[in-house]
């Protein structure tokens, strides 16, 4: 690259404040063309905000934006779109009940025919070797397939940029790969890239330049293949990182949490089913259930937490007792307390007070509630141990759950949970969203808790995180798990195959020369 | 029974259904774009008595429609700076707005009372509507030639034009439509509009198409039999269609129990008026049975826009 | 220079309660204001319906009779709103109430004793809520909205009126006037006031609503209620059926309205006639808003809410405004309080009208 051509992109000083947060302070930076930009940081380090303003859906509060060398504004979406930058969203801006042409022309603002776009959408499938089925509907496409859509969205504009926030949170690591080739193909075409993620392998083997944010301000910008993943991690949290400590020579006991076939029926007609699930959870045993998003990761959080009844009562047990038709009051009970994985109007109702919330799931264990009359000072006290326990920063128990943020609401809600004492917690995506020095300490209650022997089941997306901190593992597919693995004797691409699916389905599975994964029904 | 009765029935049934009609389109534009406006009566209300005081004092009931169509709008557009600029709760919102219409309009029909207007004449030529079969196709009121064109024009709106796209895509999903760059608040002001609208022209049909004189709440529940005729067609234009028919075949129904009282006398006359609200019961009823899972609500409905910032 | 809406870190409790203040404040300023421009006496409308009641002390047995079924019929309404439940057929609940009642005294003619006017009030709750059933059933089996089942039921009502005091149940010796026989002194409910015709009606809505407000305020239905509203994912993760609680929600407010009619028919008319649906079903619809949902909020409302009726009233026979007006000042009200409800979560700052980006 010579360094005499003008950026692409060149952001200074762009600064945004939010009521009672600085989401932007003073960031500087520039993307040359053609380059493979990585922006590094946290939950909550202003990454999204920053790419949001570059791509015209909010305005910074000060600094300036440049393009190509010259000053712009960029009032709207639309006005992004004209310049040339394309953006791919983390949580997809996809309609479900339409079909992928639609989607695809909403995104357009040229004014297209049907047939006309079609053929574009194929021309562009061609060149980037990416497979979709122009009439289908959205609700009936993979999570890998609906990226693409998003992909092929962007692409039709013919991008000088193109930001992809987060895009691999959602793949198997089959189609990560298949992903990073189309992505360096268009930067070889000279296309720019704003990657944004916070998993450094990936950066390291994408990027060319990494610049890290760090509670909205910039820390440094590198390169990341200079770098080691621990030197990038340790500038991302601003501190040292902290190794789960698990007890030397761990023995499990008799199991504890056992499923046997467990089906449910799936709730709507976009959702998944459950389809004859079985595990074994022993005592002490943290089992961690590994997978793409939206294969049946809440539909088995539902049907573990009572939420939704399978047929049977004995497809679940619980230290030998058939728990399958009980209600979620009667399981927690019975000692199996759960964490879904949305905080915000799932496991927490943010207009209540944290006390209020502490009422929501621990009032017959602690015997919160009397004569049918709510104990508020019970509620009161319990709520305040949790807060001392587990460092939430909070004003007390009178305050809202929504005015917290969301790794000290998630800290509540395991906090809440953990004290109870349970002999099985199932927890969905414990640390999504969650800032690192908030992950290690709910990772280090979970390992505490299977510790005093209570059994323990993490559902996550993070392979990462479920590879640092489980005993064993399963994969779950279109609702279906597969038979569990001991952590430490699994390979990742075992794994990763697992989470495409290539077990015991009829889908046929083949790679693309040059794109992802696709599967075919 | 003769064909002339035949078709004097079946003109009377296309009447009546009419206002639902008119009122239903418009509501289902407003809930394809998300929005939940349960103040259809209301307007119906204030378009009943908008469309009959300017008929009776200009003597011009195109112009009585006009003002009608206006009046509706404005009367939704008070539902659409609550609920879209001050996120308002919809429910308590379109409720406000019928108890305002049916306030507004007996405020303002209360010096009309017991005075008549002359309704429509045909926009054809009358020889046209001699022949029985011919008035079948010729005899009507402009307004009801408006709801079909309406039928029609509302379907391929929603289905063939690319603002019909846009505004299923905000009432589908807001945030989405959002950060690709469409105005949510823009579109959903523009469906609510035209809802209070269609709402206004369906309510001047009480007096320019059904009964030429002014009654306090002459609409009669009209507007919530609409809302709910919108989730009978599962938001479609032409089912819509076949679904006002029925309802209009149980009004006349009724109609014809008051007037002719012998047939009808094995049941009780409060029964035969009872028959629109049960039956619209029953339709909810049935078509909530007949659909699994599978409803095609827009996904958005009744949820307030909330974007991050 | 702009203003900008901004989203409060918390709601703001002096909102909560300052909004309805507001409310009735900007009904009366611009309420004075249409008044006056569409030709009527603004000003003296204002001080009739909102200010004339409450100085005049002839008038307060009527602010007490007339807020009562206010109070009690919202009251229920709003425990279901809290839950999301939208029970807008009060009108209906409240007809089916007071026929359950006639139809107890109208039985028991024969009979005298203490025991009359209680069975009388059982059967008007039950009447309440069997009109509440309906709703309750489509909602919770096939999820039928009960906003429009509610409603299309109150219409029914009013025909099942009519014909009953049109045909079975007309006075023979009423000179043929559509109504029941006058209800026996046994059947009447007791006046609590000497010299008034303030009836036993007025402290039971009282009674009712404070311990309703305890009930929501501490026990765990009240909890189990709000959490339904506010979350309903959450409720059913903290184990609180959704179902039981739309059936719940629609009992209370189908038996408080037709415990409401059973006092209207045996304090008020003391008899059944065609005129005894007078819109109490919807008005406290507003009432439960006014009064936030909370029941000792909703005795002031609906304190605030019989003023404007018997204001109303009082205005059509000084100043000759017609009786819709009250409809309109009714709905300005509600249409105010959801405006000044955006200031309980959002509060307005003002920022600069430089465009973002351009300043260095």
């Amino acid at each position: 690259m010579k360094a005499d051509i003008a950026p692409r992109l060149q952001l200074r000083g762009i600064t945004k404040r939010f009521p009672g947060v600085l989401a932007n302070d003073d960031v500087s930076f520039a993307v040359r063309p053609g380059e493979i930009h990585a922006l590094l940081g946290e939950n909550g380090a202003g990454k999204s905000t920053l790419v949001k303003m570059i791509y015209g859906i909010m305005q910074p509060d000060a600094g300036e934006i440049s393009w190509n060398g010259h000053p712009v504004t960029i009032p709207n979406p639309k006005a992004a779109r004209k310049l040339g930058i394309g953006m791919v969203f983390q949580h997809f801006s996809l309609f479900e009940a339409m079909s992928v042409l639609e989607n695809i022309a909403l995104g357009m603002d040229e004014r297209l025919g049907p047939r006309e776009l079609s053929r574009r959408i194929a021309e562009v499938m061609e060149t980037y070797g990416l497979k979709l089925d122009p009439q289908r509907i959205v609700s009936t496409l993979s999570v890998g397939e609906r990226q693409r859509i998003e992909i092929v969205r962007a692409l039709l504009l013919e991008p000088q940029l193109l930001i992809m926030d987060e895009p691999t949170s959602v793949l198997t690591p089959q189609e990560v790969e298949g992903l990073f080739a189309t992505l360096r193909q268009l930067a070889k075409r000279g296309c720019s890239i704003l990657y944004i993620s916070h998993k450094l392998h990936e950066i390291k083997a994408l990027c060319d330049t990494a610049t890290i944010l760090r509670g909205g301000r910039l820390v440094d910008t590198c390169d990341p293949k200079a770098e080691t993943s621990r030197s990038m991690a340790e500038k991302m949290i601003g501190g040292s990182l902290k190794d789960i400590r698990k007890g030397e020579g761990r023995s499990f006991g008799a199991p504890r949490f056992v499923l046997r076939d467990l089906s449910t029926r799936s709730e709507d007609e976009f959702g998944v089913a459950i389809d004859r699930a079985s595990l074994t959870v022993r005592a002490g045993e943290i089992f961690g259930i590994a997978g793409v998003a939206g294969n049946g990761q809440n539909a088995l959080l539902d049907a573990l937490s009572g939420e939704v009844l399978g047929e049977r009562a004995d497809a679940i047990t619980l230290d030998g007792t058939a728990i399958g038709r009980l209600s979620p009051s009667e399981r927690r009970r019975k000692g199996l307390c759960a964490v879904p994985e949305e905080r915000n109007g799932h496991a927490a109702v943010g207009d209540f007070t944290l006390a209020d919330n502490a009422v929501l799931t621990a009032r017959d264990r602690l015997g919160m509630v009397g004569a049918g009359l709510v104990d508020r000072r019970k509620a009161r006290s319990y709520t305040d141990k949790v807060i001392g326990a587990f460092s939430v920063k909070a004003l007390g128990a009178h305050s809202l759950a929504g005015s917290l943020s969301g790794g000290n609401l998630q800290k509540f809600i395991m906090g809440r949970e953990i004290l109870q004492r349970p002999s099985v917690l199932v927890v969905s995506q414990p640390t999504w969203g969650v800032d690192a020095g908030a992950a290690a300490a709910i990772h280090q209650a979970i390992v505490d808790l299977a510790a005093e022997g209570s059994a323990v089941v993490v559902i996550s997306q993070d392979l990462d995180e479920l590879l640092s901190l489980c005993d064993t593992l399963a994969v779950i597919n279109e609702g279906r798990l597969s038979s569990p693995l001991k952590v430490g004797e699994a390979s990742i691409e075992e794994i990763g195959l697992l989470m495409g699916g290539v077990h015991g389905t009829e889908a046929e599975v083949h790679i693309n020369p040059g794109g992802g994964v696709a599967v075919e029904a | 029974m003769t064909t002339e009765m035949l078709i004097a029935i079946i003109i009377t049934v296309i009447g009546a259904s009419t206002p639902i009609l008119i009122a239903a389109l418009g509501e289902l534009v407003v809930e394809k774009s998300g929005v939940l406006n349960l103040g259809v009566e209301g307007m119906m209300l204030i378009g009943a008595v908008t469309g009959f005081a300017v008929t009776f004092t200009t003597g011009n009931p195109w112009l009585g429609i006009a003002c009608a169509a206006f009046a509706g709008m404005a009367s939704s557009m008070i539902f659409a700076f609550l609920t879209l600029s001050l996120s308002a709760n919809q429910v308590a919102t379109g409720l406000a707005l019928t108890i305002f219409g049916t306030g507004y309009s007996s405020l303002f029909g209360q010096a009309f009372t017991g005075r008549p207007i002359t309704p429509f004449r045909s926009i054809f030529p009358p020889e046209l509507a001699t022949d029985p079969v011919l008035r079948l196709i010729f005899g009507h009121s402009p307004l009801v030639y408006f709801s079909l064109i309406m039928v029609v024009a509302v379907w391929w709106f929603l289905t063939r034009s690319r603002a019909g796209l846009i505004l299923r895509a905000v009432g589908e999903n807001d945030l989405s439509a959002h950060s690709i760059g469409y105005s949510v608040i823009g579109v959903r002001y523009a469906a609510v509009a035209f809802g209070g609208a269609m709402a206004g022209i369906a309510g001047s049909c009480f007096p320019l198409l059904l009964t030429p004189q002014w009654a306090e709440r002459m609409t009669a529940g009209r507007g919530w039999i609409a809302l709910a005729l919108v989730v009978f067609a599962a938001w479609r234009p032409f089912r819509l269609l076949a679904g006002a028919y029925l309802f209009g075949l149980v009004m006349t129904l009724e109609l014809y129990a008051k007037a002719s009282g012998g047939a009808f006398s094995f049941l009780p006359a409060e029964l035969w008026a009872s028959l629109p609200y049960l039956a619209t019961i029953l339709v909810l009823v049935l078509i909530s049975l007949r659909r699994a899972g599978h409803s095609n609500a827009p996904a958005c409905l009744g949820k307030p826009f909330m974007p991050a910032s | 220079m702009q203003w900008k809406l901004e989203k409060r870190p918390e709601p703001s409790r002096t909102m909560v309660y300052a909004a309805p203040v507001l409310a009735v404040l900007l009904t009366a300023i611009v309420g004075a204001a249409i008044f006056t421009a569409i030709g009527y006496n603004g000003v003296g409308a204002v001080r009739e319906i909102f200010v004339t009641p409450i100085l005049n002390p002839l008038k307060w047995q009527d602010l007490g009779i007339k807020a009562a079924p206010l109070v009690l019929i919202a009251v229920g309404l709003a425990i279901g709103y809290r839950a999301n439940v939208w029970n807008i057929g009060a009108e209906g609940q409240y007809i089916l109430g007071g026929l359950a009642a006639t139809a107890v005294a109208l039985s028991t003619r024969d009979l005298a004793g203490p025991w009359i006017l209680p069975l009388m009030a059982i059967a008007g709750v039950a009447g309440g809520m069997a009109w509440a059933v309906v709703p309750a059933a489509l909602k919770t089996r096939l999820k039928v909205s009960e906003i429009l089942t509610s409603l299309m039921l109150t219409y029914v009502a009013i025909q099942l009126l009519n014909y009953l005091v049109l045909g079975p149940w007309r006075d023979p010796m009423g000179f043929g006037f559509p109504q029941t026989p006058l209800f026996t002194a046994d059947q009447v409910l007791p006046i609590v006031v000497p010299r008034t015709i303030v009836h036993l009606g007025v402290p039971i809505a009282l009674v009712v609503a404070l311990i309703a407000w305890f009930v929501m305020a501490r026990s765990l239905f009240g909890f189990q209620i709000r959490v339904v509203g506010a979350a309903p994912q959450a409720a059913r993760y903290g184990g609180f059926s959704a179902n039981k609680t739309i059936w719940l929600a629609l009992m209370v407010s189908g038996g408080l309205a037709g415990l409401a009619g059973m006092l209207e028919v045996a304090g008020t008319f003391q008899r059944m006639v065609p005129g005894f649906p007078t819109n109490y079903g919807f008005t406290a619809i507003i009432v439960a808003f006014l009064g936030r949902l909370n029941p000792l909020g909703i005795i002031f409302a609906g304190f605030a809410m019989s003023v404007a009726v018997v204001g109303g009233e009082v205005a059509q026979t000084t100043i000759g405004l017609p009786n819709a007006a009250v409809g309109i000042f009714q709905s300005m009200m509600l249409f105010f309080l959801l405006a000044s409800d955006v200031l309980v979560r959002y509060r307005f700052r003002r920022v600069g009208a430089q465009p973002a980006g351009s300043a260095a």
